[in-house]
Parts: C-alpha cells; structure tokens; sequence
C-alpha cells in the first residue's frame, strides 16, 4: 500500500453516521415529574416525552440558526447599510423565488436556471469522474504494479487547486462549459480513485482466502467479493467528490461565466446587488446540503446489510 | 518418529519447512514435516499457539507455499489452493453479503457449474444445507444467525465441493462448549457419510481424542517440527458419554495431555 493512499480515507470512513442516540436520556428527570402528575393518563405522558424530545432535538439547531441571524443583523446594522441585514434579504429571497424559471436573454435568467444549470454541469463532470475514477481506483487497489505506477501521478496532481485546470480546459475545449465540466471531473476523480483503491486493498484476507480456496475467477471475484466489500469505501469517495465538485462549480462558473449559480453570483456583484449574493450563499449552502444527505442516505440503504 | 506404515499415501507431507521473511531476519517456523494421510483417516494437529500447525494447515490448503519440501495430495504436488482441498475456516470466513444458500452456491457453482444445470446446482445447495441442519436458515445473512450456524455454514461449503481433502483450522474453536460439543457430534455423522479426509487443527485435546484416527503433536517453534503422533485406536460410532471410562480414551488423553504440558511446558510465552 502506497503511503498516498493510506492518507486519504480518514477523511471519511465508511458508516460514520450522526449519532443520535445521546439526547435520548436527557429528558428522564422531566418526565419523571411530568408521569408523577398524570398518573391516571400514562397515554399522555408518553406524547408528552415524545414533544419534549423533539424540543431537545430542535433546540440546539434553532438556537444556533438565531444566532448566525443575530449576529448577522448587528454586522448589517454596523455596517451602515452597505451589508444588507436578514429581513431585506428574506424580502428580496421571496422575490426572487417567485419567479424562478423566466428567461430574458441568455444573460438574465431566473435562480431556478442557474441552479439547473449549475447542477447539471456538476453532474456530468462528476459523472464522468465517477465512471473513470472508480474502475481506475478498482484497478489500482488490485494490481500492485498500477499501484507503484500511479501512486506518484496521484500524489502530484491531486493537490493541484482545481481552478488551475481551468486554462487547460479552455485551451483544449475551446469553449467555456465543457472547460468547466473538465474542471469539475478533475477535482472529483481523486476522491473516487483513492478511496476505492483503499477499499480494494482493505478487503479483509478472509474473504481474499475463500477466493482462493473456491478457485473463483477474476470476474467473480470482482462482483461477488471486491465490490460488495469496497462499497461502503466507494460511497465514502463519492460522497467527498460531489462536496468538492460542488464547492469547485461556483469559482469556475464565476470565471466561464454563462448561466449558473456561480456566474449569478459574479453578475449580482457586478450590479451591486448584495441581497442576491447572500441569497446565493445560501443557495450554493442549502444545495450542498441537500446532495449530502442524499448520498448518505443511499450509502445506508447500501451498507445496512453487512454491519457482519 | 512413530509414523505408521500406509499403503495409501493419499496426502503426503514430504520434508516440507517454512520460513518466513521478518524484520529481524529469517524466521524458520516449520522444519522436516513428514506426514502421510491415508484416505478416509481423520488427523488432527494440535501443539502450543505459535507452533505452525496453522501454517501447516495453510500449506496444504495451498494458501502458503512451503520454502522446502513438498506437499502431494492424490498423486499431484499442491501449487495453489483448489477447490479439491475444502477449507473451513477458524472466523467461518462467510460473506456477509450472500445468504447462506448463496455462500454456498458460490462454491458449487465454481466446482460443478461447467457440467450441471442450474436446478442440479441448488439441489446440490439445499442437500448439504440439510446435511448441516441448516434447512430452515438457508435464506438468511450470516448476521442474523449464531455463530455455530456460521461456522455449520462454513462446513457445508466446504463440503459441497466434494473435496478430496477436508482442511478445518479450529472450526469449533469460537463456539460455547455444549454448541461445541454439538457439532463435533455431527461433524462425526458427516464424515462417516461423506467418508472425507479430514485434516484438523485444534486446541482441544477432548475434541482431538474424539474426532481423530491420529493426532499429530507439534512441538514448540520456532523450528517446530512434529513431536508425536497418537494413534487413537477406538471403534466409531464413538460416544462422548461412553468414551469417558474407556481406559484407550484415557491413554490417549494422558499421553497428548504429557505431551504438551509436560515435554513441551515452555511455551506460554
């Protein structure tokens, strides 16, 4: 195993999940009052534990949420209006998103646009990253000599700042999309090559032995043991590669320009439109989110069957 | 070296030594293993941790490749593992992503899948899974049942490859004594059903007397080599119950028992 490899997955190992567990037990001195006082009605107690551990739930993140609010609308009023404060942006957001899919002209389009427009790059780039980088990484992690071989190809380019393939993409494309799209499939196919090929060499020797003693051919041994094993590391890499696709998508789009978020955003600073560059942090913020928990939840569905 | 004379010589283990690159050098585990197995016979290996009766076990499995000697399984020298070698592994070795029925599926389809149907294949599946009790779980993941099932499993899958030779590295070796005792039970029916070759390792002596024709006691490594082989003279059908007052029973578990605390007390290391 190449040292470049080993660094990689502690980035993410596979199962890592939010516990939620730990806030089950908090509300017990609460309840055991509130079942002290309904005794005669042991229904209601239990809803109202229930609600109480919804609070306790809730709680912290909408504590958290007023305070990035709070501390944003004293930044705004300090600032003396050049920064626009939470109720001006709320009011220009409701605006804005209640036309989100009109066209006037290629340079003026609605939110809804950019961010199709934007997702769609991030998809093909990631697409495409995702079907060359995992059988690469599957490769890598099988055969030792590709390992020595590009182990030293991996280390060089992988922390070269995506932005800077840009230009290489512009001069062999010629155009500014599919210049992104090369930006995009750059930066997302190491995540994916690194962590299959970790997976692929971590498939435990157990299993490796069983091939062996069973004589199973390369195929079987790719479809019945290296993926189902490698799995939960390939849905790590995948996750890593579309947070930094999307993260990568908004600086290229400010420099190709075109329609999508990050343009949008590059366009409202042009016309000092502050409102919309925050609507559009939040946007880039809220998305990112949403292809996270995405991936999570397909990585449960996916991993829920061998905790072995 | 108390080897008794075969006319079979269905497994040989000629001169065959191990060593091992560390980082402090070579490391010699094995040296001068001579055994011959006859068809049919159920050998056990047992010796302190560390003694290589696991590399020995690994060798003639093919998964390791003796620095010296060779090993011949039924006229041909072993290059690699085969499916004519059916091992049953110590952790029971199953993937977690198949069924059980699937587990072993995968080795009968490798074995038999050139010349049967697929229906001749899965009558192959369910008759070994009945052959280990295990019928009624044969469409669950090994997740969702006991570890004696696992390793019943592991069992079947090796068996369903109608191996020349039966290799089982301490197959009962994680499992509560009564399961344990179970299972060695019809580990006794099956072997007298399938008339396999059995090479065992094992760190039970009551489980070595039990189940073997002879065991073959490894001395301490490095180095190590084999000490002494018991015969274990006693008529099948055996009986765990009976077997206790039986003065053979109670010769050979002495003389296993001198052997390893007594001749080769050192280890505990």
């Amino acid at each position: 195993m190449s040292p470049v490899i080993n660094t990689l997955v502690a980035a993410g190992a596979p199962g890592d999940s939010p516990s939620t567990g730990d806030t089950a037990m908090v509300s017990d001195g609460s309840a055991q009052n509130a079942s002290k006082l309904t005794l005669v009605k042991p229904q209601r107690t239990r809803m109202s534990k229930t609600l109480l551990r919804a609070i306790e739930l809730a709680l912290p993140p909408l504590l958290g949420m007023l305070l990035l609010i709070g501390v944003w609308a004293i930044l705004a009023e300090t600032s003396g209006n050049r920064l626009p404060g939470p109720f001006k942006t709320w009011l220009s957001a409701v605006d804005l998103f209640s036309k989100p899919f009109y066209r006037n002209g290629p340079n003026d389009q609605g939110i809804g646009w950019n961010i199709l427009a934007s997702l769609q790059r991030v998809g093909i780039g990631f697409g495409l990253a995702a079907a060359i980088g995992i059988p690469a990484g599957f490769l890598i992690g099988r055969v030792a000599f590709l390992n020595a071989m590009f182990s030293p190809i991996i280390s060089l380019l992988r922390p070269v700042s995506p932005l800077a393939w840009l230009p290489i993409g512009l001069l062999v494309f010629k155009a500014a999309n599919p210049a992104a799209i090369w930006v995009i499939f750059i930066s997302a196919i190491w995540p994916m090559i690194i962590n299959t090929a970790v997976g692929v060499s971590r498939v435990p020797q157990d299993y490796m032995n069983v091939a062996k003693v069973l004589n199973l051919s390369e195929w079987k041994i790719m479809t019945k043991i290296l993926l189902p094993a490698t799995l939960p590391y390939i849905l790590t890499g995948i996750r890593l590669s579309i947070g930094v696709a999307w993260l990568v998508i908004v600086a290229a789009e400010m420099l190709t320009g075109g329609v999508g978020i990050g343009f949008w955003v590059w366009d409202e600073w042009n016309n000092l439109n502050v409102e919309h560059i925050i609507i559009a942090i939040f946007v880039v913020g809220i998305v990112g989110l949403l292809l996270e928990q995405m991936l999570i939840l397909i990585a449960k569905r996916f991993s829920h069957e061998y905790k072995a | 070296m108390a080897n008794k004379m075969t006319t079979d010589k269905f497994l040989s283990v000629e001169n065959v030594g191990m060593e091992f690159d560390t980082k402090r050098g070579r490391f010699e585990a094995l040296r001068n293993i001579d055994l011959t197995v006859d068809r049919g016979e159920f050998i056990s290996l047992i010796g302190h941790s560390g003694c290589g009766k696991s590399t020995l076990l690994n060798m003639v499995a093919g998964l390791l490749y003796p620095t010296i000697g060779a090993i011949i399984c039924d006229k041909r020298e072993i290059k690699g593992a085969g499916p004519d070698r059916g091992v049953v592994f110590q952790n029971h070795s199953l993937l977690p992503w198949l069924t059980c029925f699937d587990n072993v599926y995968l080795a009968v389809e490798r074995v038999f899948g050139a010349t049967e149907t697929k229906a001749q294949l899965k009558a192959r599946v369910t008759k070994v899974l009945e052959l280990v009790g295990l019928t009624a779980a044969a469409y669950k993941h090994p997740d969702e049942i006991s570890g004696g099932m696992k390793q019943r499993v592991g069992i079947a899958r090796a068996l369903s490859m109608e191996p020349k030779v039966l290799l089982m590295d301490e197959p009962f070796g994680a499992l509560d004594a009564l399961t344990r005792a179970r299972l060695q039970d019809e580990l006794m029916v099956i072997v007298k059903a399938t008339g396999s070759t059995v090479l065992m390792v094992t760190h039970d002596v009551d489980e070595a007397v039990l189940l073997s024709d002879r065991i073959v006691m490894m001395t301490n490594g490095p180095s190590a080599t084999i000490g002494q082989i018991v015969t274990v003279d006693l008529e099948r059908p055996r009986d765990r119950l009976k077997l206790v007052a039986n003065p053979k029973y109670i010769d050979c578990r002495r003389q296993v028992l001198e052997f390893l605390y007594q001749k080769q007390l050192r280890a505990a290391a």
